[in-house]
């Protein structure tokens, strides 16, 4: 699945996309994986609360399953308008 | 309905635009977000979205507002990119027989783009870059609705 990286989540990982290879039933799971790939990954989801995700474009939770989810985002509460 | 752009756009032209054709509509409201100055020291505001996912979120947020308000329509635009103070940042319009529909539908807009559309917007300083964090008074307006 294509998992996306934005605001200063992007800046900490240091790239906006990515392809990635799992398979983690849930959003929780995926985070997990990615943790314990390198430390900038530790970084950006150190903190879950200040964080949120979307998958397949729609916002979702952490405890969504992630199904034949193709697209996963992650990003800060957002600050439109 | 929904307009995601990187230009500005012209707010009377809009406007007008709106108005056309919805002559038995007898208020028109419009908000309009601009790139305030922080004392001085703000130089650019960036603005980051979520190319896929942007319109769609703005379009969910209008059509509720067309389900819980009479309206005659509803019109968002929201830009992205580099702006600076005085910039126009985003409007919504919203069209209904009565002033009280077309208030409080753009008010609701208005709360809803603030916390459930993904944009992000980072103030470039005199003396460096933050991202600006969501406020917890922004995530209590939506409880109203």
């Amino acid at each position: 699945m294509d998992v996306l990286y934005f605001a200063w989540v992007r800046e900490r990982i240091g790239l906006p996309k990515e392809r990635v290879e799992t398979s983690a039933e849930t959003v929780r799971d995926l985070v997990a994986e990615l943790v314990a790939r390198e430390e900038r990954y530790e970084a950006a989801f150190a903190d879950l609360s200040a964080l949120r995700v979307a998958v397949d474009q729609e916002l979702s939770d952490f405890d969504a399953p992630l199904g034949d989810a193709r697209e996963v985002a992650f990003f800060p509460p957002m600050t439109g308008g | 309905m929904v307009q995601v752009q990187e230009a500005a756009f012209d707010l009377g032209a809009e406007l007008d635009s709106f108005g056309t054709g919805l002559a038995d509509m007898g208020a028109i409201v419009s908000f309009t977000g601009v790139v305030r100055d922080v004392d001085g020291g703000l130089e650019a505001m960036e603005i980051e979205h979520y190319p896929g996912m942007t319109a769609k979120a703005l379009e969910a947020i209008a059509a509720d507002a067309m389900g819980r308000w009479s309206l005659g329509g509803v019109k968002i635009i929201h830009r992205f990119g580099r702006l600076v103070p005085g910039d126009q940042i985003m409007m919504v319009a919203t069209a209904a027989r009565h002033r009280k529909d077309a208030f409080e539908a753009a008010e609701f807009l208005m709360d809803y783009l603030k916390s459930r559309a993904p944009f992000w917007k980072k103030e470039h300083l005199k003396d460096g870059a933050q991202w600006v964090a969501a406020r917890g008074e922004d995530e209590d307006a939506l409880r109203r609705w």
